[in-house]
């Protein structure tokens, strides 16, 4: 049936929508539990011959979130045997200190150097690891990885823009006819944008339903997950309660935004 | 007699285009049979539209059920609309509708009850000989059958004034003779006005009717 396809096409259109934003959103999520993994995994090794409190390493770059002395212990333990017990209690108190520092976000190269020289300039420190190379080559595949969700976000908003307006051309070549025949009939206004308004309604909801089913199917079949689980990373694909709220909320306004649309384009004809 | 229609020096145009009527009067008296013919192109449906409200005159006075159309108020335009019943020449069905939710159109729009809608509609569907076809859609019926579901949209709401714009323009002899008993029927028993644009007025009808020419813009009556 005619009007069946209709609707057909314009549930298709928010689904495509709902479905690309919820792409967007798992890649996002993705690249963010990889960054916090990146900042999680990433320290700077500190060598002082003074103690530095963490307080002290707080103060030196707004970045540095904490610092965790590195005993000498395990480092003694080879030489331990050979030793007196008083010349290992020597040893220990003029060897210097080592330092772990944790970050609160995954630095830029930049970010590095400026933290590595604040901490250099401290009274006592003799060496500041920051293992610049390695970090180099995650830092670039990170900012590719955020480059390519840019760019998937700005595909998603142009296919996203086509489709509402090829979407609009269509209703109102639809809904123009039988609003000026009802207008003819004497219909206030909201008689004649009632039907428009309660189609953009039940379409809505029906494209919101369609997405959460193939997400929530997504999510039992486990594929995306497991394959994500592999490389360290744990994210949720689709949480109904919030990801469907959301998908609803946006379902609801685009389709409702079409229809005022059309209502206020529509004039009357002579 | 009360005059349904009432003109008065009336111009009309579309936009800021030539006149199409021009400083024309005449009125129409309630409970007439008024035939207006005159050449393709002479601005008869665009005198109908005038009477509907769908073009505001250019100049003049043009009064319709008591209401003036030159400044009026939508909601006026809605309220007069609603005691109208119009047949355009080119059907003007809504198509995503089944026929019967067509034809209950204005019983919507004048809020009328579900079960009073349905009685009138189905009985209306019966004077126009289509009964066995309903639950259809517009573009599944035969341009006359059109025609004859458009005219029982006009007819269901008892309209104080009809306004048909060649209602048989392209129908064959049977569905014509439904729709001139209809209009008949109508104007006789219920007193109501009909006004009928057609480029030849039948000879079969048993009543009295008017017939005004239109010719340069001008609106006369042919005696
Ligand atoms: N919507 C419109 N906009 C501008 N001009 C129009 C419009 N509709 C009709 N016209 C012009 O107004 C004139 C009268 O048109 P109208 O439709 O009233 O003629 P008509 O007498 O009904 O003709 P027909 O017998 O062929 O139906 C024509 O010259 C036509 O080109
Ligand atoms: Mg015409």
């Amino acid at each position: 049936m005619k009007s069946f396809k209709n609707h057909l096409s314009l549930i298709m259109a928010i689904v495509t929508i709902l479905f690309s934003l919820q792409i967007f959103t798992i890649t996002e999520r993705a690249i963010d539990a990889y960054e916090s993994n990146l900042k999680e995994n990433y320290s700077i090794v500190v060598v002082s011959e003074k103690k530095i409190s963490q307080k002290t390493f707080q103060q030196m770059h707004p970045l540095i979130k904490k610092s965790e002395l590195i005993s000498a212990d395990h480092v003694l333990k080879n030489i331990k045997l050979q030793m007196k017990q008083t010349n290992i209690k020597l040893l220990k108190t003029a060897l210097p200190k080592f330092y772990r520092i944790h970050l609160s976000k995954f630095p830029s190269p930049d970010q590095i150097d400026a933290i590595t020289n604040a901490i250099k300039e401290h009274v006592g420190v003799t060496r500041v690891e920051s293992f610049e190379n390695s970090h180099n080559t995650t830092y670039k595949l990170l900012l590719l990885f955020k480059q390519v969700v840019l760019v998937l976000a700005i595909f998603i908003f142009v296919v996203t823009s086509l489709l509402m307006l090829k979407e609009m051309r269509i209703w109102q070549f639809q809904h123009t006819e039988r609003m000026s025949i009802m207008a003819l009939f004497g219909a206030p206004v909201w008689l004649r944008s009632a039907v428009l308004f309660r189609l953009a309604v039940i379409d809505a909801l029906l494209a919101t339903l369609i997405a959460c089913i193939v997400f929530v199917g997504m999510v039992n079949y486990g594929w995306i997950e497991s394959e994500l689980d592999v490389i360290g990373i744990h994210i949720t694909i689709f949480d109904l309660f919030n990801d469907g709220l959301s998908m609803l909320m946006l379902a609801l306004g685009l389709s409702l935004f079409l229809a005022t649309m059309i209502v206020l384009g529509h004039k009357e004809e002579v | 007699m009360d005059k349904v229609i009432y003109a008065h020096n009336l111009s009309l145009a579309y936009n800021d285009r030539e006149t199409i009527i021009n400083d024309t009067s005449f009125s129409i008296e309630s409970g007439s049979f008024v035939f207006i013919t005159g050449a393709s192109g002479s601005g008869k449906s665009t005198l109908l539209k005038s009477f509907y409200g769908a073009i505001t005159p250019k100049r003049g006075d043009l009064i319709v059920g008591g209401v003036e159309l030159s400044d009026i108020a939508p909601k006026k335009l809605n309220l007069l609309r609603r005691h109208l019943g119009i047949v355009f020449q080119n059907y003007r069905l809504v198509n995503e509708w089944s026929i019967e939710k067509n034809v209950m159109l204005p019983l919507i729009i004048s809020g009328y009850s579900k079960e009073v809608s349905t009685s009138q509609v189905e009985k209306l569907l019966r004077h126009v000989k289509l009964s066995h076809q309903t639950g259809k859609y517009p573009q599944e019926l035969s341009g006359g059958e059109q025609q004859r579901v458009a005219m029982a949209r006009a007819l269901s709401h008892n309209p104080i004034l009809i306004l048909a714009d060649e209602p048989t323009g392209n129908l064959d002899d049977y569905s014509s003779q439904v729709i001139w008993n209809l209009l008949q029927g109508a104007n006789l028993q219920l007193k109501t006005t009909v006004v009928v644009v057609t480029h030849n007025i039948p000879k079969t009808l048993n009543l009295e009717y008017k017939h005004f020419h239109l010719e340069n813009g001008v609106l006369n009556e042919v005696l």
